[in-house]
Parts: C-alpha cells; sequence; structure tokens
C-alpha cells in the first residue's frame, strides 16, 4: 500500500519537525488523558482496595458493576456527559462544555471502572497473601489498604497504563463532549478522524503511528521505573 | 526519587498545566455549530483568522451533521448556526431556538461514482433520472443516513425521483450513517455511487476510483445559511459576539473571503448574502 | 473500647511493666467444625505462664486450628477461650504474636518491614527497638534488602523479630523452622529461649521430637482433635501415658 509508505515518512517528518500543530495537540492529549487519569487513580484505587478487602452488603453488586462497566461505549459516555454539560442539561451552568475539563471529565468516568476493578482483582490476590498476617498484627483497615497498594504498586502500574491506554486512544466521547474545536479541543484520535473525514489517509494514519509511539513511550517509561526501583524493595 | 512520587509529581504537573490553560482561555470566543463540509473543505480555517485578528473574539467549531448541528444549538450549545437546510432551518427559527436566518452562500452538489459507472450516468443533467437509473441497475449508493443537510436533500431527491430507496436498504442503498468524509471513504472503498456537497469533494484527497458523474442540476443547488442563537432562550449565548460574527459573514469582507477561497484554483462557495439585510 | 474493660489490678500493673505477668490460657469445651468436619471438639486446656508449652500431635490433628483458635483468627464454633479472664479481643491480639510456618513478609525492604509493624503501635525509642531487633536477629547487614529475596531461614527470623519488636506476652509458633537450615534453627531456637527467659508465654507447635526437648517444658499431645495428654515435657519423652502419643514418639504413622 502506498499509503503506509507515505504515512511512516509522514510521520517521521512530523515528529522530526516538532510540527506547531502536532505538538499542541500531543500535548492537549497527554495533558486530558493524564489528568483523567490522576482523578481515576485517586477514586478507583482506594475504592478498588475497599471493594478488595472489605466485606459489606451490597459488595458484590459493586463489583459486577465495575466489571460490567469496564465495556462501557466510549460514545454512550461522551453522550450522557454531553446531556449533563449541555445548557439544557443539569450542569449547564457551570459552561464546560467544548472545553479540555469536559473531555476530562469524559475520559475519567470511562476509565474509573476500569481502574477498580483491576486494582479489586490486584489487590484480593495480594491481600489473600496478607490477610492472616494483618489480622494476628491487627492492622486497622485504612493502615491494610494503603499496604497493600503499596506493595502492589507495580502490578498497579500496569493497571493505570491499561486506563491510559483505554482513554488516550478513545475517540467516541471526546469528539461528542470536546467538539474537536481546532486548537481549543483537538486531540490525536479527533484529529485522526478529522483528517480520515477529508480523506487525507496517509496524514491520518501518519498521527496514528504518533499516538502509537506516544503509547510506547509511556509504557517504556513505567516498566523503566519498574526495573529500576524493582531491584531495591521487590522481590 | 521513588515511582509513586514522580507519578504524582507528573501528573500533578500535567493537572495544573491544564488549569492554567483552561483558565487562560478568555471569554472572548463564540462557539459555531457547523457542518462538516465547512470545515473539511478547509473553508473556515481559511476566512476565519481575519475575523479573529479584526475583533479579537475567538470563533471555536464544532463541526457535526446538519442534525446534531441543530439539536446542539437548540439546547443552546453554541451562539451561532451555519448549516445548509433550509427548511429545517426556518422551523429552528419558527419554533424560537433561533433569532433570524440569513443566506451567507451557496454551493451545489455532484453526484460522483465510479469511473467504470455501471448505471451509466456520466454526463446527465438531470439528477432524479441518474438516480433513476442507479435504482434501476441496483448500482451501490452510499448515503449518508445521519440526518445531515446532505442527507435530508438526498431524500429529497430519490422522492423526486419516485424511487422508494429506503426499501433497499442493506441491499445496493448502503446508509453509512456517518460524515461526508468517511462516507465518501466508504464509496471509494466499495465503488458506490455518493451524493457530496462540491466543496467536500474537491477538497477530498481519497478520490480513488470516483468521479463526479452528474452535476449542474438546478435542484443540486445548496444553501448556507446562519443562525444567531435566540439569547431568550438560553441566557448563556453570546449575542452581541455571535451578531458580530454574523454580520462580518454575511458583509462586504466576509463574503470577500468567501469567494476568495480556492482548493486547487478552484472557488468552492459562492457568496450570496443579500447585503446584510434580512430575507 | 477493650482498654475501658475493668482489668484485674495486677492485670493493669503487667501491663505497664513489660513482660511482668504473661498471660495465661483457658480453654472451656472448645470445638471447630469446617463445613461437616470435626477438626477439634471437647477440648478444655489451662496453660500456666511458667512454662513453655509444645504442642504436639499427627498430622491432621487440628494443631494449626488450635492455634489459630486461641489467638482469635478462627472462631470456634462452641467453647470459650480466654486469656488471663478476658475474651479475645483485638486488645488482647494486640499482646500476641503468631509466626506462621511461612512466612507472610511485605514486598519491602528487612527493615521496612520491621517498620511497618513500629508504626501499629504508640512505642517509644523506635529507633532503639528497630536497631535491637534488627541485631537480635542477626539481620542488620541485610536490612537494606528486599525481605522477599533472604533465605528462608533469613525470612523466618525477619518474621520473628518483626514479632517480638512489639514486645508481645504470648509468642504463638507454628512449626517456625520446618525445612530451614540447621543454622537458622539454632538461632531461632535461641531468640525463643531468650523470650521464654524475658517471660514472655510461648506456644510453640513443632514436629520436630528433638526441637520440643530442647525447648519444651510442658507437652500438649493433640489426637483426633482431641487433648490426649498434657504433661511436663520430660514425662512425655521419657514416659507417655497414651498409645496415639507412644506410636507418634515411635515414629508411627497416626491418622
Amino acid at each position: 500500500m502506498q499509503d503506509f509508505a507515505q504515512s511512516f515518512v509522514l510521520a517521521g517528518t512530523l515528529v522530526l519537525d516538532a510540527d506547531p500543530a502536532l505538538v499542541q495537540i500531543v500535548g492537549l492529549s497527554l495533558r486530558v488523558t493524564a489528568t483523567a487519569l490522576l482523578v481515576s487513580a485517586l477514586i478507583g484505587l482506594p475504592l478498588g482496595a475497599v471493594l478488595a478487602i472489605a466485606r459489606f452488603p451490597g459488595r458484590g453488586i459493586l463489583v459486577v458493576l465495575s466489571n460490567a462497566l469496564m465495556g462501557l461505549p466510549p460514545v454512550v459516555v461522551g453522550l450522557c456527559v454531553y446531556m449533563m454539560l449541555s445548557n439544557a442539561g443539569p450542569f449547564g451552568v457551570l459552561k464546560l462544555l467544548y472545553t479540555p475539563t469536559a473531555m476530562i471529565i469524559a475520559q475519567s468516568i470511562l476509565i474509573t471502572p476500569i481502574i477498580i476493578a483491576l486494582t479489586r482483582q490486584v489487590i484480593a490476590d495480594l491481600n489473600e497473601d496478607y490477610a492472616d498476617t494483618f489480622r494476628s498484627m491487627v492492622v486497622p483497615v485504612h493502615t491494610a489498604i494503603a499496604t497493600l497498594l503499596w506493595d502492589a504498586r507495580f502490578s498497579l502500574m500496569t493497571v493505570l497504563l491499561a486506563g491510559f491506554g483505554r482513554a488516550i486512544a478513545e475517540v467516541g466521547a471526546v469528539m461528542i463532549v470536546g467538539g474537536n474545536i481546532n486548537h481549543v479541543t483537538r486531540v490525536m484520535t479527533t484529529a485522526i478522524a478529522l483528517e480520515t473525514s477529508k480523506g487525507e489517509l496517509a496524514l491520518a494514519l501518519a498521527l496514528g503511528m504518533v499516538l502509537l509511539l506516544i503509547a510506547l513511550a509511556v509504557n517504556a517509561t513505567a516498566s523503566l521505573l519498574k526495573s529500576v526501583e524493582g531491584r531495591f524493595a521487590h522481590a | 526519587m521513588s515511582f509513586s512520587k514522580f507519578l504524582a509529581s507528573t501528573l500533578f504537573a500535567t493537572s495544573v498545566g491544564s488549569a492554567v490553560s483552561s483558565a487562560a482561555l478568555a471569554e472572548d470566543f463564540i462557539i459555531v455549530q457547523s457542518t462538516t463540509s465547512t470545515q473539511n473543505s478547509g473553508l473556515l480555517d481559511a476566512i476565519l483568522p481575519a475575523f479573529e485578528e479584526k475583533t479579537g473574539i475567538d470563533v471555536r467549531v464544532v463541526a457535526v451533521g446538519t442534525g446534531q448541528a441543530l439539536k446542539n444549538a437548540a439546547n443552546g450549545d453554541g451562539d451561532v448556526l451555519l448549516v445548509h437546510a433550509k427548511p429545517s432551518e426556518e422551523k429552528f427559527v419558527t419554533d424560537g431556538y433561533g433569532v433570524e436566518r440569513f443566506d451567507v452562500m451557496y454551493n451545489d452538489f455532484v453526484l460522483v461514482g465510479p469511473k467504470s459507472d455501471p448505471a451509466g450516468i456520466r454526463g446527465m443533467t438531470d439528477v432524479t433520472s441518474a438516480l433513476k437509473k442507479i435504482a434501476e441497475t441496483g448500482s451501490v449508493f452510499a448515503s449518508r443516513g445521519d440526518d445531515s443537510g446532505t442527507h435530508k436533500k438526498e431524500k429529497a431527491l430519490w422522492t423526486l425521483a419516485e424511487v422508494d430507496a429506503a426499501a433497499s436498504s442493506g441491499g445496493w442503498y448502503r446508509e453509512t450513517g456517518s460524515g461526508m468524509g468517511a462516507t465518501l471513504n466508504a464509496a471509494s472503498g466499495m465503488d458506490a455511487y455518493a451524493l457530496s456537497d462540491r466543496a467536500t469533494w474537491l477538497a477530498f484527497e481519497n478520490k480513488g476510483n470516483l468521479d463526479i458523474l452528474t452535476q449542474g442540476d438546478d435542484r443540486l443547488f445548496n444553501q448556507y445559511g446562519v443562525i444567531l442563537v435566540n439569547p431568550e432562550k438560553h441566557a448563556n449565548v453570546k449575542a452581541e459576539f455571535g451578531q458580530t460574527f454574523i454580520d462580518w459573514l454575511t458583509g462586504e469582507e466576509g463574503q470577500k473571503a468567501i469567494a476568495s477561497f480556492k482548493v486547487n484554483g478552484e472557488q468552492l462557495f459562492f457568496p450570496n448574502a443579500k447585503s446584510s439585510a434580512p430575507n | 473500647m477493650p482498654s475501658v474493660v475493668s482489668f484485674p489490678a495486677a492485670h493493669e500493673e503487667a501491663l505497664r511493666h513489660k513482660h511482668a505477668s504473661p498471660m495465661a490460657l483457658r480453654v472451656r469445651h472448645l470445638a471447630y467444625q469446617a463445613g461437616p468436619t470435626p477438626i477439634l471438639s471437647g477440648i478444655d486446656l489451662d496453660l500456666t505462664t511458667d512454662a513453655l508449652t509444645v504442642l504436639m500431635g499427627p498430622n491432621g490433628a487440628g494443631k494449626s486450628v488450635f492455634l489459630r483458635l486461641i489467638h482469635g483468627l478462627l472462631q470456634p464454633t462452641v467453647g470459650e477461650i480466654t486469656w488471663d479472664g478476658q475474651t479475645l479481643t483485638k486488645a488482647i491480639r494486640k499482646q500476641q504474636a503468631l509466626v506462621f510456618q511461612k512466612p507472610t513478609l511485605l514486598r519491602r525492604s528487612v527493615r521496612a518491614n520491621l517498620q511497618f509493624a513500629l508504626g501499629l503501635r504508640s512505642l517509644a525509642n523506635r529507633k532503639e527497638r528497630l536497631e535491637q531487633a534488627l541485631e537480635e536477629a542477626s539481620l542488620t547487614d541485610l536490612a537494606s534488602r528486599p525481605a522477599r529475596v533472604l533465605s528462608g531461614g533469613e525470612q523466618q527470623r525477619l518474621a520473628l523479630a518483626r514479632a517480638l519488636i512489639l514486645e508481645p506476652k504470648v509468642l504463638l509458633l507454628d512449626e517456625p523452622t520446618t525445612n530451614l537450615d540447621p543454622a537458622s534453627v539454632l538461632m531461632i531456637e535461641q531468640i525463643v529461649r531468650r523470650v521464654r527467659r524475658q517471660g514472655v508465654k510461648v506456644i510453640l507447635v513443632t514436629h520436630d521430637q528433638h526441637q520440643a526437648k530442647r525447648l519444651g517444658e510442658e507437652v500438649v499431645f493433640l489426637h483426633k482433635g482431641h487433648v490426649s495428654e498434657h504433661t511436663p515435657a520430660t514425662d512425655f519423652f521419657s514416659n507417655p501415658k497414651s498409645d496415639a502419643a507412644r506410636a507418634y514418639l515411635g515414629g508411627e504413622i497416626l491418622v
């Protein structure tokens, strides 16, 4: 395919030239997704851990729910957030529609269930190992949660990367709530969608390659951190 | 530095960064709900900088199908509506969502199809006959199927041609349910006929085996209109900025800018505002 | 709050002076059942504070379950367990420590494992305690190593050090030296002897008759979920009363 070869060249040129439009789009993509990830992690990590170790009525339902919500279609999330943030909706007064904040909200909603469900599994596995010792030592619940989260941090990093990957790669939600406004809410995926609809397939594919490159860089950084610190504390 | 500290500081920095940058965005902007044709053709990118330069008002374009644009604007999620489906636009105003509708410009629709032209419509100027032939030969036709301005136009043309195309949906009549570009990509991929606005077609880079086969019928005329979203319905509408934009677009400067926008030396849109006087 | 419960005066005194008065165990009509299978039944047992108790018995006799029950990790099906007249509460468990056969260490350094334990209680002189615990377990040189890369013996010493750093009045050991190298076994036995001298009530589950002879002052022999013998260690090894104990000491396989 001629488009593929052309795309490689184009992707290389875009990256090497640090094309200003590209830099802005990449920057916004990273900012939006990193912030969404932060929000989801702050909610999802403790909640997942609580679901893993606490026993309370309704817990089973929450576990099933968080597992099911992992499959939330981005477009549905986008639509719901749009209806909430629309001027005709309940939170219209906040004037958040078509802003990066709206995109952060949508992505957070999209990936929080993933963080919760995967965290719950990781922490439940580790807790199987720790539970007796914690009970014997009379470890308070909040200390137990903090300890499990910390000791599982390398597995949880993979959980966060899964959330990151899902958020940065989705297009349906950010397209609806961000509007793909040039210089304001245009991110990698909506730019790719736009170029595709213009028939600029080579450019669209080149942008896709840049996106892949970013994902690769993020994952490589994470695994580097893992191996460096792993030498000190992990076995 | 530990991993958690690194992660925390990175995330903190990025989130603060985003907060700062969104705070830095001034209030001096309007949101224009528009169609993919104005964006995909590159028209808005070409003419907006002059307006923004002159007035300091940033124009943020949300480019969606006309159906969605109308719906978004009715929800108050935008200040100005720039679309091409005159009956729907007039209803929008009658229903009280818009203040007043102004003509801005026109271009025309073209019937594109594979160079092999299995329906044999090349060179025809009667669009309804051409559509009839497509239906009779059962040649594949890619429809937007998304309630956009182009889709509305296409349905009206099928009605004029007395063909119940929807009845063959899934057969030779394929509804893509997506934008003009995506539909042209689909048509290009399966050698199908399609109705496109000329602007999007000319700027479209993935023509593949497709060509314009039928054009020039008066009924393929495509009028664009601009409407200020009614501030009485939605108090958040920036009526003053929005009106400034409409005045500029329908005024001498805007009309000139539209006329001078060319792709490959070809003019895509033809200004026809009535000197900013109401219809 | 357990601490508001009116402790006997002597006990309150004991809380102030560490190891002054270790706790004594009283078990009545204890039975434990997992599913349809009874594991322990009809157990009455009094353990005083002035002997190191060795808990012996064939596999499946219920030794580990018994240890977990008297520590409160398992709830008895029926029966009553008291320590110094107090039912098992978190406050009581805080004065006890259990070392498992297979130690569960945090995925952290040796030092961090001890610091974690210290962080659970408000104790003075943390730094000194930490260094002393490392010293006593001969782990000072390994302090910054990840706990999970230590050898089995080192891991068990760390588990023991972590148990002892909180100065428990009761130390429960569940086959702590099984499968360890002889040097580590020796080191662990030395530590156990030292805490026993300091007045800690030690209950040791072991299969190793030599270890039982070296450390034990009294023996409780469990067989088929019952206490079949509770005698001074010397009597048990020289003149076991029950057939089961005789067979066990003779190396026969019991069920």
